[in-house]
């Protein structure tokens, strides 16, 4: 038989983080500290509109762009939240999660041999999806002594004839780093300046521990150049519903929605009615987790430093990013002895790029009483090995 | 600050006042002594416990008691709630607006004993004009909690 395959998928690294999910998932009394969602249930006001929308028989496909109310909910949110314009009609796609739009995107704009920056340590998706796209990932690495945020410098280190893009993930999962409007406009010097666009991935853009989150297309001169991906997973505690949104110029948002229109239709529709809902009245939802989020980021951090666990203070996401290099183990070492030794599950840094090596990240969507058991165990086993020398 | 802690306290009395600083970014002589001045202040005004008695084998009966009422002059419905509040039998008590005056949520070992209650003790007080008695048969959810709901963490173990 022919081989069925074809080598550019075979070629594709699987994720990393499958391993600890299959030993975790055998363990019985494992704590995790591994999860990429909240622990929040979606806020039944929401659900509830879902549920209505069921009772109602709304089961039917959506426009391709999605219901034209939940298009017109994103742009005055977006407007209001993030000083941000975009037509409801020709500049807002809805898609099956933020992960739908960083694909499109992708496939939308490159031809092959361009090529992306992904600045690392990021989420899994981007690099895999360049190289679907025919593209050619291009890797920064960012450093724990700038806090894991993008500098002027780094961009330029590796803009080539041609880079035509540039992913921006930030609030960053897995460190937790958040770019500051400083920060933004000296990228967005050299976006300009070298002809470039931003796939900027917001997702976690309601996350934010101090100063509110800026948007890229929001400076001077980036809205043209700018992608701006955001939805309600993180936010409003939907992940399951599979909902988000991508958002730019008409030209390419255009070319987007026939890719989606043919690989995917529309996205859900009972999650669409419930996401006019989140729109609507969840301010007040957003309000109560970020802080209860806030809450739990301070206590990690203050007991990491009582443990004398280095790690930089992130402002963003639900991740603190610590260091372990003082025990000598690699990333993957020490997340797979801690989770056999003191059945905790984390996930090494090095899940989220090379660079990540020497960092763990830890997740905070979880419980004060669920941190401190976890805590615990981490704490002795830190002792344990810094006492092994 | 105060409104932040109170809405911990409200949730779970017992919390360590320590782990509240450090959660709220503050420190623990600031919170002891905002919750110290509250006591004073009657803002806080004590900590209980939530208890789901029916785990429990002691028998225990809630009712809820319309009662409409004359006010008197000069006191409104104070003078009036002040005889009432003072059984000790007597739980809560709440001048509404609507239908009737006040609500008494009164907890008795059984029937006969709040019956009793309202025909000997509330009825034939001298502004009272009537009552009517509602038995509450389940508590689903009391202070915000969910009686007896377990809560599992259902996601997965492990996610990008």
């Amino acid at each position: 038989m022919r081989n069925p395959l074809s080598d550019k998928v075979v070629a594709i690294k699987p994720s990393g983080i499958r391993k600890f999910f299959d030993i975790a998932s055998e363990m019985k009394d494992v704590i995790s500290l591994g999860v990429g969602e909240p622990d929040f249930d979606t806020p039944w006001h929401v659900r509830d509109e879902g549920i209505y929308s069921l009772e109602k028989g709304r089961t039917f496909y959506t426009s391709n762009s999605g219901l034209k109310e939940l298009r017109e909910e994103i742009s005055r949110y977006l407007g209001r939240r993030y000083q941000l314009q975009y037509d409801p009609i020709h500049e807002i796609l809805v898609t099956v999660g933020g992960s739908e739009g960083i694909d499109l995107a992708l496939r939308a704009m490159l031809n092959p041999g361009d090529e992306v920056l992904i600045p690392e340590p990021c989420y899994v998706s981007y690099l895999p999806c360049v190289v679907l796209a025919d593209g050619v990932p291009v890797t920064i690495e960012l450093k724990e002594e700038n806090e894991f945020r993008l500098t002027k410098e780094e961009l330029l280190e590796k803009i080539t004839d041609k880079t035509k893009i540039l992913v921006l993930p930030f609030p960053n999962n897995p460190t937790g780093a958040v770019l500051r409007r400083e920060d933004l406009e000296a990228i967005a010097e050299v976006v300009i300046e070298k002809d470039l666009f931003v796939l900027s991935d917001e997702i976690y853009s309601e996350l934010t521990y101090g100063e509110d989150h800026v948007s890229i297309a929001s400076l001077p001169g980036m809205w043209e150049r700018t992608l701006t991906i955001n939805g309600f997973s993180k936010s409003y505690a939907m992940t399951g519903w599979r909902l988000g949104y991508i958002c730019g110029p008409q030209e390419i948002v255009a070319q987007m929605t026939k890719i989606h229109q043919f690989a995917i239709m529309c996205a859900p529709t009972t999650a669409q009615y419930a996401a006019v809902e989140a729109l609507k009245n969840g301010d007040g939802d957003v309000a109560m987790m970020r802080e209860a989020y806030n809450q739990r980021r301070r206590f990690l951090m203050h007991e990491f430093e009582r443990m004398g666990l280095k790690c930089f203070e992130p402002f963003g996401a639900f991740y603190v990013f610590p260091s372990i290099k003082e025990f000598g183990l690699s990333s993957d070492e020490f997340a797979m002895r801690l989770l056999e030794e003191e059945h905790v599950a984390v996930v090494p840094g090095t899940a989220f790029g090379e660079c990540g090596e020497g960092f763990l990240r830890i997740s905070y969507a979880y419980s004060i009483e669920a941190l401190k058991a976890a805590l615990a165990r981490i704490e002795r086993f830190i002792e344990r090995l810094r006492a092994q020398g | 600050m105060r409104e932040q802690i109170l809405t911990f306290l409200e949730k779970n009395s017992k919390i360590d006042l320590q782990e509240l600083a450090i959660m709220l970014g503050s420190s623990e002589t600031v919170i002891a002594n905002e919750v110290a001045k509250m006591e004073e202040e009657k803002v806080i005004c004590g900590y209980h416990t939530l208890i789901d008695w029916e785990k429990t084998s002691s028998e225990k009966i809630t009712a809820l008691i319309e009662v409409r009422v004359t006010p008197q002059r000069g006191q409104g419905f104070d003078s009036i709630a002040e005889r009432i509040y003072n059984y000790p039998e007597v739980q809560s008590l709440y001048l509404i607006s609507g239908a009737y005056d006040l609500l008494v949520i009164l907890q008795g070992k059984t029937l006969r004993e709040v019956s009793s209650f309202v025909s000997d003790k509330l009825s034939t007080l001298d502004s009272v004009l009537s009552t009517a008695t509602h038995f509450i048969l389940k508590k689903y959810k009391d202070y915000g909690t969910i009686l007896g709901k377990q809560t599992k963490d259902e996601r997965m173990l492990v996610t990008p």
